[in-house]
């Protein structure tokens, strides 16, 4: 390392000592979150041949790789030869087709919320982004001195990141309602009912709209009637997230029904959204957050924070994936050839579900297996419990999430076969 | 009852409220001084050719692999946004003591660093710890370092008004007297919105001070940053491609990391980690991939040199017009500051009063602090211009 000569009367820095201000000798965090950790096993297993990774967040196609919509490439192409393009700054708010047909989407066209100016629409990063920029406006929503501090319910099991972030936004209290039964292999309503009665008034309650990750256990319309009721009455905030959009059902707006019932029963509400699954838009900016306000009064104020808000998180979102969507979305031609796309991965992940269930059937695999095929969506719970998990990694090779969830589409034809008689070996192997 | 009732409205942000008052003007002479993006000589975006020719590359690109990227953003694009602010051949570098983040543009470099320094830095959740921005900055950096949760956001001495230049004495002497342990954010180079840079000299005396007082420095964007490395400091450097790359719309932002060694830099980019992912999680791909295939092969590299040179020289000949027509107006005051200032910002030094009569008046619009952007000027608008401050400064004091 090259040092200013001392000829020149400079300082003198000792290699081993440091200049200024230090950074803090840390504790490792490496890989701290379970998903991080299960990822660096899985890179660092040597079983190269047969070892399966089934907790990643894409699509993958039968060939293991993730991809873009044909449709996609066509429309980025034509975009990247529009001489009209204009690279300028968007609006922190982002552009205003995406959040206009992305509300749309979420809320239904002509909704009585839309028409009378009760909605707020921001384009956000990603799905992650939506959810902190939600929690953000929350802090501040009561009084903007006084920060509130929660209490917000997440279901249990949830996205494990989720904690984190409405923590990273100053929420500290953060709760769990009971939502997936390990010895019923489904939703448990009950639970879930007695614990959001005791939630104290003006809890948020995080619920998953469509294809809840990781279980891929979605609450049925007459739940979600049952449901929205209680919160009505105990005056809650539903807090719903669509980080699949369109992968439930293969229909954009089908998968946004309960988010449609809560805005059709009056309640406010925050909707955090995603399109990177059902256009093959991974990392490029396709988050939205939808807020549903109960006064047009008080968009201005909660737009002008909003922008505040995201003035200090990251300024403006990044435009290229959200010209592609709003492209899509507001072309019914485009449209129809997108869910028409869309519900091929659909189509998909329910026959690997189905594959699956039957081989597992085959193999005379003890338990009953028909949650497989109720759930919808990207992910599936299992319901191997920690053992069994184990035994997968460390002795099949074989990669789930610790909760037994895992990602349907990582499933084909190359390694169906070994995965069936892994989890077949790991519940009938003694430990 | 609404549980946003009680919700007060935010103030409007000063630059976008300037633009949307520019747009209603009907006044066919109007010009826009106040945006902070680089515009032609016919006052249009310009898209850099070289990113034009990489855009069309990706899009056409079979192999390419559409995952989310990893959460600390796109590998190639942060070693080469590193190099290009440490130098290829900087020691830290050699020594793998240098990491960085992807971010989401200059902001959400700001954002990460605030954010782990509140969580790390001078104790654990050190709220307290002063944060220092210059006088004037980027009125942003208020807000990022606030939200972060710093409850002592500070101005040092930076802008001297009288002389229409750098208080060096009163910046020394803040930094000589502020309390121990505090950050400094620092412009590196172009300060927005004053365009008024410390001489290599000047950085000297500024890094000897922040060195033997222990203040941590979080620099914007060059020589000053490989001057403090070279001086064995630990510091985070916030970048953006925004305005080099004109991809003001893709938030491109880097964060490099300069650590003690290779142990410590591990643990900060693990704890980095973390807070990215209840931030964003996974970085924006586009802009990523377009300025690392960019900065990592030589011909594109030599061709985007050629675009920023496009840029600088069309910035630097509005600045020496714009001061020779004030001097030819016999305008009073002295303009060589215009000239002397660095970047696409100036700080014309007119005050609050003036600003306000060139735009109620002149229909040019500018910051209330005087600050322009040399790039709203055209040859076309360039003599409106600079016969509209030569009366305002005339008429009004």
């Amino acid at each position: 390392m090259s040092r200013p000569s001392s000829g020149r009367g400079e300082t003198r820095v000792k290699r081993t000592g440091c200049a200024g201000g230090h950074l803090p000798a840390l504790d490792d965090a490496r890989a701290s979150s379970p998903e991080a950790r299960l990822l660096s096993a899985f890179r660092r297993d040597a079983q190269h041949a047969s070892k399966v990774y089934l907790g990643g967040r894409e699509y993958y196609s039968e060939d293991g790789k993730t991809f873009e919509l044909p449709l996609v490439g066509k429309i980025k192409r034509q975009l990247s030869a529009d001489p009209t393009f204009c690279p300028e700054y968007p609006s922190p708010l982002g552009l205003t087709e995406f959040t206009r047909r992305a509300t749309e989407v979420a809320l239904g066209e002509n909704s009585r919320a839309a028409v009378e100016s009760r909605v707020l629409g921001v384009q956000t990063p990603s799905f992650t982004a939506a959810v902190r920029l939600g929690a953000e406006l929350l802090r501040h929503w009561t009084d903007v001195s006084a920060a509130w501090c929660g209490p917000v319910y997440l279901s249990s099991p949830c996205d494990d990141s989720l904690a984190g972030i409405f923590q990273a936004a100053g929420i500290r209290d953060i709760r769990q309602y009971y939502y997936w039964d390990e010895q019923q292999r489904c939703i448990c309503l009950e639970k879930l009912l007695e614990d959001l009665e005791r939630a104290p008034e003006r809890s948020v309650v995080v619920l998953s709209a469509s294809a809840h990750y990781p279980t891929g256990a979605d609450l049925t319309q007459n739940q979600w009637a049952v449901i929205t009721q209680l919160m009505t009455r105990r005056r809650l905030l539903p807090f719903l997230l669509l980080p699949a959009q369109a992968l439930c059902f293969g229909d954009l707006k089908r998968d946004a029904w309960p988010v449609q019932h809560c805005a059709s029963q009056g309640m406010e509400l925050l909707c955090a959204q995603s399109f990177s699954h059902c256009f093959g838009l991974y990392g490029e900016a396709v988050g939205h957050l939808v807020c549903v306000l109960k006064q047009n009064s008080l968009l201005l104020s909660v737009k002008s924070q909003a922008v505040k808000l995201v003035r200090s998180l990251w300024a403006q979102p990044s435009a290229g994936g959200a010209h592609v969507v709003a492209t899509v979305l507001s072309n019914p031609a485009h449209l129809v050839e997108c869910q028409g796309e869309v519900r091929r991965i659909v189509e998909r992940c329910m026959l690997i579900r189905d594959i699956l269930r039957e081989k597992l059937r085959l193999l005379g695999t003890p338990g009953c297996w028909d949650h497989l095929t109720q759930q919808s969506g990207l992910y599936c719970c299992t319901g191997l419990n920690d053992q069994q998990v184990e035994f997968l990694s460390k002795r099949r090779h074989v990669y789930l999430l610790p909760s037994g969830c895992l990602n349907v589409s990582a499933i084909n034809g190359h390694n169906l076969k070994y995965i069936s008689e892994s989890i077949h070996l790991a519940l009938t192997t003694s430990p | 009852m609404s549980v946003f009732g009680e919700v007060p409205q935010a103030a409007p942000v000063a630059v976008f409220k300037l633009s949307q008052d520019f747009n209603n003007d009907q006044c066919p002479d109007k010009v826009n001084l106040g945006v902070g993006a680089y515009r032609t000589d016919e006052g249009q975006p310009w898209i850099l050719p070289v990113v034009k020719k990489v855009e069309k590359i990706i899009v056409q690109d079979e192999k390419l692999n559409h995952e989310y990227l990893p959460i600390l953003g796109l590998p190639e694009f942060r070693s080469a946004a590193s190099k290009i602010a440490l130098g290829d051949d900087s020691p830290a570098i050699q020594e793998n003591r240098v990491g960085a983040v992807q971010c989401l543009g200059g902001t959400g470099a700001l954002k990460m660093g605030a954010e782990f320094l509140r969580r790390f830095y001078n104790g654990n959740n050190n709220t307290k710890t002063p944060v220092y921005v210059s006088a004037p900055t980027w009125e942003n950096h208020n807000a990022v370092f606030a939200n972060a949760g710093f409850e002592d956001v500070r101005p040092y001495k930076y802008w001297d008004a009288e002389k229409r230049g750098l208080d060096l004495a009163g910046f020394l002497g803040d930094l000589e007297s502020c309390p121990q342990h505090s950050i400094f954010v620092l412009h590196a180079c172009a300060h927005n919105p004053t365009g008024t840079d410390p001489t290599q000299e000047q950085w000297k005396q500024i890094a000897e001070v922040m060195m033997r007082r222990k203040l941590f420095v979080l620099e914007k964007d060059a020589w000053a940053v490989r001057y403090f490395v070279s001086m064995g400091f630990e510091m985070f450097c916030a970048q953006s491609f925004s305005k080099n790359f004109g991809l003001y719309n893709e938030r491109v932002g880097n964060l490099t990391i300069v650590a003690r060694d290779v142990d410590n830099l591990k643990r900060v980019l693990s704890q980095m980690e973390k807070i990215v992912r209840t931030t964003w999680s996974n970085p924006p791909s586009q802009g990523a991939r377009i300025v690392a295939a960019t900065l990592n092969s030589p011909e594109l590299f030599a061709e985007w040199s050629d675009n920023v040179k496009t840029m600088a020289d069309r910035v630097l000949l509005m600045r020496a017009q714009l001061k020779a027509k004030l001097q030819a107006l016999g305008t009073p005051g002295t303009w060589d500051h215009i000239t002397e200032q660095i970047g696409m910002f100036s700080f014309t030094g007119l005050n609050p009063k003036q600003v306000e009569y060139m735009v109620k008046e002149k229909h040019i619009y500018l910051m209330a602090s005087g600050r322009i952007n040399m790039c709203g000027l055209t040859s076309k608008n360039i003599n409106y211009v600079a016969e509209s401050i030569h009366d305002t400064v005339t008429m009004v004091q």
